[in-house]
């Protein structure tokens, strides 16, 4: 493993500032699950880690029906899925947080550093896409909000600029008889990378009958997660059916740009973006319905 | 049923003599060895499958600070038309230093290319960066098939053909064409209503042990060389140093550390020659690891093949006529375990007539290394699958076709040998009454596969000495790495001799110096042959304590019987001594008492096995579950019955992992995309059920207890027996491994 320097900053500001001054040769480190073994795998070259872990600003973790979720940019998983609350108005990011790694990776790794990284298979993202998630990122020119699914521009690549850092996470509360549900395809049952992942939101009405609103996302079948926005549009005032559900599995199909790896084939992931879009559906207006 | 002998000590569960060391974590493995000045070592691996080295430059790297040496094949003896007898055979010289350190071209991606030894192993790492070789690439061949074509680019310029006893004219990548026969193919086919052939292809697989591969090596001023490392056996590196060395065996020792899993892949040396030329050179000690991606890159793996199988059967369930042809991927340089598979693959059948034709081939992949009964579970593929189809079409159960066609006692082998009392037809039936199999089985997408498995075992060498202390225990002295519970089952053995405790033996894996001369632990050989020289020596040591007995009640050896751990006087005298009483009474006697015991049996008995596996298909994805498993396993005498269950359940894992998802994945230019644990998917205990053993012991009449070696067969039904499941579930034929879900959904018709 290479040399590098260590710099555990205290603030916001401090961050920023090592930030700027070494551009590309700095790292911020969170949980460091991403980053560390990148760097010993010589996958990535870093001079400097900067340690965010002490700045009191990104280990927040607040909740309330008016103000939604706050989640700073290094709380670790294990924290989201062990507040009830938060398993209660965001089921999907709690499917996400708790199949990401194992007991020891989720005690460490991050929703922040997940969505920093910007694996296109990341499994955090699809669920911070269909809850609407809100970036709160610092930089030398101060805090500017961002939408989730305008932050990464491709694999490993995200809209951070020389200097800036994710400071938090910002998700509105959903409406009532609203759920949601994110799942991933895997060949085992533990210990791979999402094949594909698919997250899905949904608002029904009081009645339970039609689909007022929904949003999906996708993951591992592009460059970026990606916002199936014609796919999500087109259930918008459907009554619960087989029929609406499918054609929206079929849009999402149309939307993904898969290729061939390791993982899977391109085949395979057009394939699994179908039947995983109809199981998170399903998934999220059962969990509507069971509620 | 062969008599039931009464055992103090055998087929009882006491807790492995090693078991405090590794539960603890104080057992001592390679990656813990330290000692004073040692430096790091670390391998520059081939960034190509297929290249010519045109010219290795090491200034820049030699240069860096903390760089002490550096080495590449130039530091080996001169290897060319050499031949290296490492006792199981000739091996081209060249062949065996060339897989070291690469001299006129790289053969895989990963081949060891040059090694940098420094004073850590962040510096050694980044000096490898540094090093300057030109390469010339050239097309890789990454497929058997391929290879075998004439028009194939040619790994060796000097490879040709060896059949049956003739060398070809011309160069090829066919290293070698293998042929057993039986009776008549033709006939055999003419007589048969239902000829069922099919085409199989494998993937190639690795051991996937937990603990990668390391050496640390010493030469002492007066030219001893000593290496202390992780290896299946210590007198194998011993031999292997010496032939690529080229170096006196009498100045070699090898220490054997812990060894964290090996399944065949630790036998072959790969960093202990390395890091005994980057001692020569720095005269300090040097340790080289290697991390996962070189132990999938450079090390194992078990090979790929192409299998033809075609049998046929009369309307009423005879087996008449088997014919195979298999190709195997050697890797690099020759070797492929197509043999064996050739061995094994219609052993399980009385059937007159058979025709096998096997093909060593070599691919720009690492060299192929045993794994686990090697090709015995490629070819079982073939051939349970076909057996199954057989079965199905001829509407008799599964299982009693098995029984139908067994072999038995005075079968002949299609490769020569007959059998002796053998537990096929047992293990068969055991399977056939199990709950599992008589239990209902009818959910949509629901299936029940069976499939059997042979493998032969092999016996060879091995040594044990014994000595008593005055307490009434021994201490027993032995050469074979202790990889699945053997200190505890050969201990056994020696126990079971004397009438002592399990506990009242001490066991030690000792280095080339202190023990006689023992062979690998492998073939499933170490609980029957090191086990047989543990019986042997412990009744050397029961003759000597006869001796002292005598000695001491003054009378005739004759006359002095040894019992359930009793020595007694049959001569009329009312004389009794325990072994404990005498142990203490040697020094009055004559002094200690040694034993010890030198064997190469003959007799090590095949392996049969027969699994029942019951999965779940979810066919919007193509995941395949394993819901239930059982296997049934001829285990000859089970010592440690613990330890067979352990052996069993293991290997069954790993055939499940080679059925479903393990695979080297390969890009066009030869390099594999999935070297880690990440990707290379082994199942983890989330995707297994409990698998349920069930032990059938047919003593093994080459063996004084019975034993059968058991540590291999168990991986060679799996991936036939899943295959036959999945065929049951969803009626769709699966030939090609692993049956990974993009490979289901593709036979399914959904991509
Ligand atoms: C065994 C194991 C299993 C895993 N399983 C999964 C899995 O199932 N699914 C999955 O999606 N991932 C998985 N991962 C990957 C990883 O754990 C997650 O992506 C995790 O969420 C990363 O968070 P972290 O806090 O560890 O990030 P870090 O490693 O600290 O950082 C990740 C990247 O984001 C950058 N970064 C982090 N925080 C900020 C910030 N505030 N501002 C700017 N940049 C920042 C870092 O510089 C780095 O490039 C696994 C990893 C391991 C080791």
């Amino acid at each position: 493993m290479q040399a590098f320097e260590y710099v555990a900053a205290q603030t916001v500001p401090e961050a920023v500032a090592v930030l700027k001054e070494k551009g590309q040769q700095a790292r911020v480190l969170a949980g460091g699950t991403d980053l560390i073994v990148q760097v010993r795998e010589a996958k990535r070259d870093v001079d400097w880690m900067v340690d965010i872990k002490a700045i009191p600003e990104v280990n927040v973790l607040t909740h309330d029906s008016q103000n939604g979720l706050r989640l700073g940019a290094a709380v670790p998983c294990y924290q989201i899925y062990g507040t009830e609350s938060i398993c209660e108005s965001f089921p999907a990011l709690v499917d996400a947080t708790k199949i990401i790694g194992g007991t020891a990776i989720q005690g460490r790794a991050c929703v922040g550093g997940n969505l920093c990284n910007a694996s296109p298979a990341a499994d955090c993202i699809p669920p911070l896409i269909v809850l609407n998630a809100i970036c709160v990122i610092a930089g030398p020119g101060g805090e500017k909000e961002l939408p989730v699914g305008a932050f990464c521009t491709g694999p490993g690549q995200t809209a951070l600029e020389r200097g800036e850092m994710l400071v938090a996470l910002k998700i509105p509360q959903p409406s009532s008889h609203s759920s949601s549900y994110y799942l991933r395809f895997i060949p085992r049952n533990e210990m791979d990378i999402a094949v594909v992942g698919a997250g899905a939101a949904v608002t029904l009405d009081a009645a339970q009958e039609t689909i007022v609103s929904a949003r999906i996302a996708l993951a591992a079948v592009a460059p970026t997660p990606l916002f199936a926005e014609e796919a999500s549009a087109l259930l918008a005032g459907r009554e619960i059916s087989d029929a609406a559900i499918d054609e929206a599995a079929a849009a999402a199909q149309a939307i993904a740009r898969p290729i061939s790896d390791m993982r899977g084939t391109a085949e395979q992931r057009t394939h699994l973006v179908g039947v995983l879009t109809r199981r998170a559906l399903k998934g999220a207006i059962q969990r509507v319905l069971d509620a | 049923m062969p008599e039931k002998k009464e055992y103090k000590v055998i087929g009882t569960r006491p807790i492995r003599h090693d078991g405090v060391d590794k539960v603890t974590g104080r057992a001592l493995y390679g990656a813990d060895f330290h000692t004073a000045g040692l430096l790091h070592g670390r391998v520059l691996r081939s960034p190509h499958a297929h290249a010519r080295i045109l010219s290795i430059d090491t200034s820049r790297a030699e240069a860096y600070p903390g760089v002490k040496a550096i080495v590449t094949a130039k530091d080996l003896p001169d290897a060319a038309d050499k031949v290296a007898d490492l006792g199981e055979g000739a091996v081209h010289l060249k062949y065996l230093c060339d897989n070291i350190l690469a001299s006129d071209k790289a053969l895989y991606k990963g081949h060891a290319i040059a090694a940098v030894a420094a004073t850590n192993a962040h510096i050694a790492e980044e000096a490898c960066a540094l090093i300057d070789v030109a390469y010339e690439v050239l097309p890789p061949v990454l497929e058997v098939r391929q290879a075998m074509e004439p028009a194939a680019p040619l790994l060796h310029e000097t490879l040709k053909t060896g059949s049956l006893g003739e060398t070809a004219e011309e160069p090829s990548n066919v290293a070698s064409h293998l042929q057993h026969k039986k009776g008549d193919i033709e006939a055999g086919f003419a007589e048969a209503d239902v000829i069922i052939e099919r085409e199989f292809v494998t993937g190639t697989v690795h051991q996937g042990y937990i603990e990668p591969h390391n050496a640390t090596a010493l030469y002492n001023p007066d030219g001893q060389l000593t290496v202390w490392c992780s290896t299946q056996g210590a007198f194998t590196v011993r031999e292997q140093l010496t032939e690529i060395l080229q170096y006196p065996i009498s100045k070699i020792k090898v220490v054997p550390m812990e060894i964290g899993g090996g399944f065949g892949g630790k036998i072959n040396v790969y960093v202990e020659p390395v890091a005994a030329l980057l001692a020569k050179k720095t005269g300090k000690p040097v340790k080289v690891l290697m991390n996962r991606a070189d132990v999938f890159e450079g090390t194992g793996p078990t090979p790929a093949s192409f299998i033809r199988v075609k049998m046929g059967a009369t309307k009423d369930g005879k087996l008449t006529a088997a014919q195979t042809h298999l190709a195997f991927e050697a890797g690099a340089y020759p070797g492929s375990p197509v043999g064996a598979g050739a061995m094994c693959i219609f052993a399980p059948y009385d059937i007159a007539n058979v025709l096998i034709d096997g093909y060593d081939v070599v691919v720009n992949k690492p060299k192929s290394a045993p794994y686990r009964a090697p090709g015995a579970t490629n070819a079982a593929f073939g051939s349970e699958t076909v057996i199954d189809e057989l079965a199905k079409e001829l509407n008799i159960d599964a299982l009693e076709f098995r029984i139908m066609n067994g072999a038995k006692e005075g079968v002949k082998r299609a490769d020569g040998p007959v059998f002796p009392r053998i537990g096929f037809i047992e293990s068969v039936e055991a399977a056939k009454q199990h709950p599992h199999y008589t239990s209902p089985n009818g959910k949509k997408h629901h299936g029940r596969g069976v499939a059997s498995g042979f493998w032969f075992n092999i016996g060879l060498a091995s040594s044990v000495s014994i000595s008593v202390n005055p307490d009434g225990t021994i201490n027993l002295v032995e050469g074979s790495t202790d990889i699945g519970g053997t200190r505890a089952s050969i201990a056994m053995q020696a126990a079971e001799v004397l009438g002592i405790p399990a506990e009242s033996v001490n066991p030690s894996v000792v280095d080339t110096n202190s023990v006689g001369y023992t062979a690998v632990t492998g073939g499933s050989r170490t609980t029957f042959a090191t086990g047989y020289a543990a019986y042997e020596a412990a009744q050397d040591v029961k003759r000597q304590l006869i001796a002292r007995a005598a000695k001491l009640w003054e009378v005739d050896e004759e006359d002095v019987q040894f019992a359930d751990g009793e020595f007694s006087c049959i001569n009329g005298k009312e004389a009794q001594l325990s072994f404990h009483d005498l142990s203490a009474r040697l020094g009055e006697t004559g002094g200690p008492v040694v034993g010890s015991a030198a064997v190469n049996p003959p007799g090590a008995g095949g392996a049969f096995a027969t699994h029942i596996v019951d999965l779940e298909v979810d066919e919007d994805t193509g995941k395949v579950q394993i819901l239930r498993y059982t296997a049934t396993q001829d285990a000859g005498k089970a010592i440690h019955p613990s330890y067979v269950e352990g052996q069993i359940q293991g290997g069954v894992v790993q055939g499940i992992g080679w059925a479903l998802n393990e695979e080297y994945i390969y890009n066009a230019e030869g390099t594999m995309t999935n070297a880690s644990f990440l990707d290379y998917r082994i199942p983890t205990c989330l995707d297994l059920p409990m698998i349920d053993t069930v032990i059938v012991e047919v003593p093994n009449p080459g063996h004084p207890y019975g034993v059968r070696g058991v540590g291999e067969v168990p991986i060679v039904p799996p991936p036939a027996a899943i295959a036959n499941a999945i065929y049951d579930a969803i009626g769709i034929r699966m030939t090609e491994l692993p049956m990974s879900p993009d490979r289901m959904l593709k036979a399914m018709g959904k991509i």
